[in-house]
């Protein structure tokens, strides 16, 4: 499995909001035990009509009557389920999307997947569909993103993470869907129950979407483990592997070293000392693709805040402290470039650039481009952990797209400019506050402008380094 | 391959009733002719091979392809055959065959296939073994027999019996086939056996054929699912000499496709163990 740094996981959430929520869903699980035995195991969510307990639930924002209970169209029977979903600016709603929970609970866990027949007035791709949305904890919502479904009757089988968890569920079914190419569209559910196929096998799950990561975290500061990333795949009757998003709870987080970083039940991760460790996971049993080793260096250290300044005197680019103008990227990914990286956020409120195996990376702003012309400085923070060798040095690079702003490149009406610091400037382990006069960008740059000639039309922030690997920066501004 | 649909019989045995190999024998011997098809079950065995000794597997009994043969096996396979411990061995007593995706001798696959020429060879009888099955797009598990002459006779005047064949991307469906003059390749007489709600990867099953002199009948578990006789047989019935065994994991060729970027490897093959019993009928 290749390795890839992952910067941009999130980090959220404060220590008392987990711990209730984590004690309290224990208290649930042992209240549930008792009344095991108490809960109907009836499959069927919707044959001809509604199963015992079912209720419809649209989503709010949606097409409230884009369900309907169809007798003409139907695969078997009598009736099918019938969704009509909107066009693009129709005034009931802008998609359709409802969940439809029997409140009372069922026991699932006899079955291995959801399975339904399909078909629609067109060929479309129903963004999410699935089952565990009970408008409440979801604790084992399960969702197939982006089912294709055709003009004909065909079967779907969507399976279960791990039955053994769908002791009480509630979330029978669910579904949003929006416009295809802003248009509606109707398409129609038959015969939708939970089966015991026998044929749902060989488990792939998967967390950080099957690949192995490498993150930095910090004291104080909780993660995630990103739920987009958390998937189970079974191979079907049909050949086909078949991949769905599973809730946290159906996985069995563990964390390598429990001193450096604790792991929930739900993949909220808490660091608690410094060292590294490596979060992996099983799903019933069977070991996860993917994994995260964090490196707990201490806590977090934030860049200097920057002063208060009249809007009139700062153009921001990157900062928590003033209003940012419009970024396209903060890492542009271009040919010969190696960093990796970006926007790192480390609280709802503060984030900051963590780039790793740095030659160069361009911060983006060409839409539109900045008119820097009544601004005297640019100002920057980095802050570098590893050793600095003599050599090393960091270029600051500023490019101008001209009034044609766009990049038009070398000997056009472009022009780029740099300003490096050497080994002497920089200092290991500390934020370092760069307030660079915009006249001093008269070095040719790595691209090969010769100098800033204009800051009329400033479209990108870059840094480059010949030694340095791993840069934090924030508080990018242009000032006066 | 054509599937092409015999359908003559569709009837039960009686179920060996679980794994227990006395109750298996025991149930079987119960199971005698009915009114309208001869079904006999020969229990009197000639050859077994319980794989109960780790290691490289009897060399009494079994001997190997190596290479890849003209043009993969005259199939387009795209495995290179070893006896290599990676690709074949005897485990815990499993027969193991085991498809690995690994740059060899110009292949970019390896795995193995064992055969009981000039070893072991009998015409008619009762020939099975107890398989797991490995899974995916382009893997082509077989366990299968050629007649005795196929050096001298090329095939398919030899005679071919696939006992059982199957698609990796179709992990609920077997094939049972023969192969003569006027029916061989696409044209093969053959049948596909469905387990409903199970699949053949998740757990062992008992694949087997009964033959005698004007039929072959073809099992899985406790169903027969298909017999063929000479009447089926568009050309001259080849099915009265000695064949030898083959069984083998292929990844790609003609029958299956090449396999794809989900499929998984290595896949292995299990094998419980093979059985022959002779025909107390004829021999």
């Amino acid at each position: 499995m290749k390795k890839h740094h992952n910067t941009r996981s999130s980090w959220i959430f404060l220590l008392g909001l987990l711990f209730v929520l984590v004690t309290s869903c224990e208290r649930e699980l042992s209240e549930d035990t008792v009344e095991y035995a108490t809960f109907s195991d009836n499959p069927e969510v919707f044959i001809d009509g509604f199963s015992a307990g079912l209720e419809y639930l649209p989503f709010n924002g949606s097409k409230l009557d884009a369900f309907s209970v169809d007798t003409e169209e139907k695969y078997l029977g009598s009736a099918s389920m019938r969704f009509d979903v909107p066009n693009f600016g129709d005034a009931s709603g802008a998609f359709a999307g409802a969940i439809f929970p029997d409140n009372g609970g069922r026991d699932l866990s006899g079955y291995d997947a959801l399975t339904f027949w399909a078909k629609a007035t067109k060929a479309a791709t129903i963004n999410e569909i699935g089952f565990g949305n009970d408008f409440g904890e979801n604790k084992f919502l399960v969702t197939k993103q982006n089912l294709r479904i055709s003009t004909g009757w065909e079967k779907y089988v969507i399976p279960i993470p791990d039955p053994s968890k769908l002791l009480v569920e509630k979330g029978l079914f669910w579904y949003s869907e929006g416009p295809e190419d802003g248009d509606g569209y109707t398409f129609w559910i038959d015969e939708l129950k939970f089966e015991k196929l026998g044929t749902v096998a060989q488990p792939q799950p998967a967390i950080f979407n099957g690949e192995d990561i490498t993150a930095p975290a910090f004291l104080g500061v909780q993660g995630n483990i990103p739920r987009a990333g958390l998937t189970q795949t079974f191979n079907l009757a049909s050949g086909v592997n078949q991949t769905v998003n599973a809730a946290p709870s159906y996985f069995s987080f563990t964390s390598s070293d429990p001193d450096v970083v604790q792991v929930s039940e739900l993949g909220v991760l808490t660091p608690v000392g410094t060292g590294t460790t490596t979060i992996s996971a099983t799903l019933a049993g069977v070991r996860a693709l993917g994994s995260a080793t964090l490196e707990v260096s201490g806590p977090f250290s934030f860049a200097p805040v920057p002063p208060a300044r009249d809007p009139n005197d700062v153009i921001s680019i990157f900062s928590d402290a003033y209003q940012d103008v419009p970024v396209d990227f903060y890492n542009g990914f271009f040919g010969g470039q190696t960093t990796v990286g970006g926007l790192a956020r480390i609280t709802e409120d503060e984030a900051v650039l963590i780039y790793d195996d740095l030659n160069f990376v361009a911060v983006g702003f060409s839409n539109p481009t900045v008119n820097a012309t009544q601004m005297t400085h640019v100002h920057v923070d980095i802050r570098i952990e590893e050793d600095i060798d003599p050599g090393d040095e960091i270029r600051v690079e500023l490019i101008d797209f001209g009034p044609n702003g766009v990049f038009d490149g070398v000997g056009t009406d472009d022009s780029g400019g740099s300003v490096t610091f050497s080994s002497g400037a920089l200092e290991q382990g500390a934020w370092i506050s760069l307030d660079i006069p915009l006249t001093d960008f008269s070095n040719p740059t790595g691209g090969g402008f010769p100098g800033l000639t204009s800051t009329a039309n400033l479209a990108q922030f870059v840094f480059a380094s010949n030694g340095i690997s791993t840069l934090q920066a924030d508080n990018i501004y242009f000032y006066r | 391959m054509k599937g092409k649909k015999q359908g003559k019989i569709s009837r039960r045995l009686a179920p060996f009733g679980g794994l227990i190999l006395a109750a298996a024998f025991l149930a079987v011997l119960g199971c005698s002719d009915d009114d309208t098809q001869r079904v006999v079950n020969f229990t009197q065995l000639t050859m077994q091979d319980e794989f109960d000794t780790d290691g490289a597997p009897d060399s009494s009994i079994w001997s190997y392809d190596i290479g890849t043969g003209q043009n993969g096996w005259g199939n387009s396979e795209l495995q290179y055959y070893t006896d290599r411990t990676e690709n074949v061995t005897v485990n815990n007593g499993y027969l193991i065959i085991t498809a690995n995706k690994e740059n060899f001798e110009g292949a970019a696959y390896t795995s193995a296939r064992l055969l009981t020429k000039d070893k072991f060879e009998q015409k008619y009888g009762r020939f099975e073994a107890r398989i797991r099955l490995p899974y995916g797009q382009g893997i082509w598990p077989a366990f299968w027999m050629l007649g005795a002459n196929s050096d001298t006779a090329i095939w398919p005047q030899c005679g071919e019996i696939d006992i059982m064949e199957n698609r990796g991307q179709q992990p609920t469906l077997i094939t049972g086939s023969i192969h003569g003059p006027g029916y061989s390749a696409g044209e093969s007489i053959s049948k596909e056996y469905d387990l409903v709600n199970d699949r053949f990867d998740t757990g062992f099953h008992i694949f087997g054929i009964e033959w005698g002199p004007d039929y072959i009948n073809f099992y899985v578990d406790d169903v027969l699912y298909n017999q063929i006789t000479p009447e089926d047989a568009p050309g001259e019935w080849v099915f009265d000499q000695p064949f030898y065994i083959l069984m083998n994991v292929a990844v790609g060729g003609n029958f299956v496709g090449p396999p794809n970027s989900e499929t998984k490897f290595p896949q292995s093959m299990l094998v419980d163990y093979v059985r022959v019993y002779k025909n107390n009928f004829v021999n």
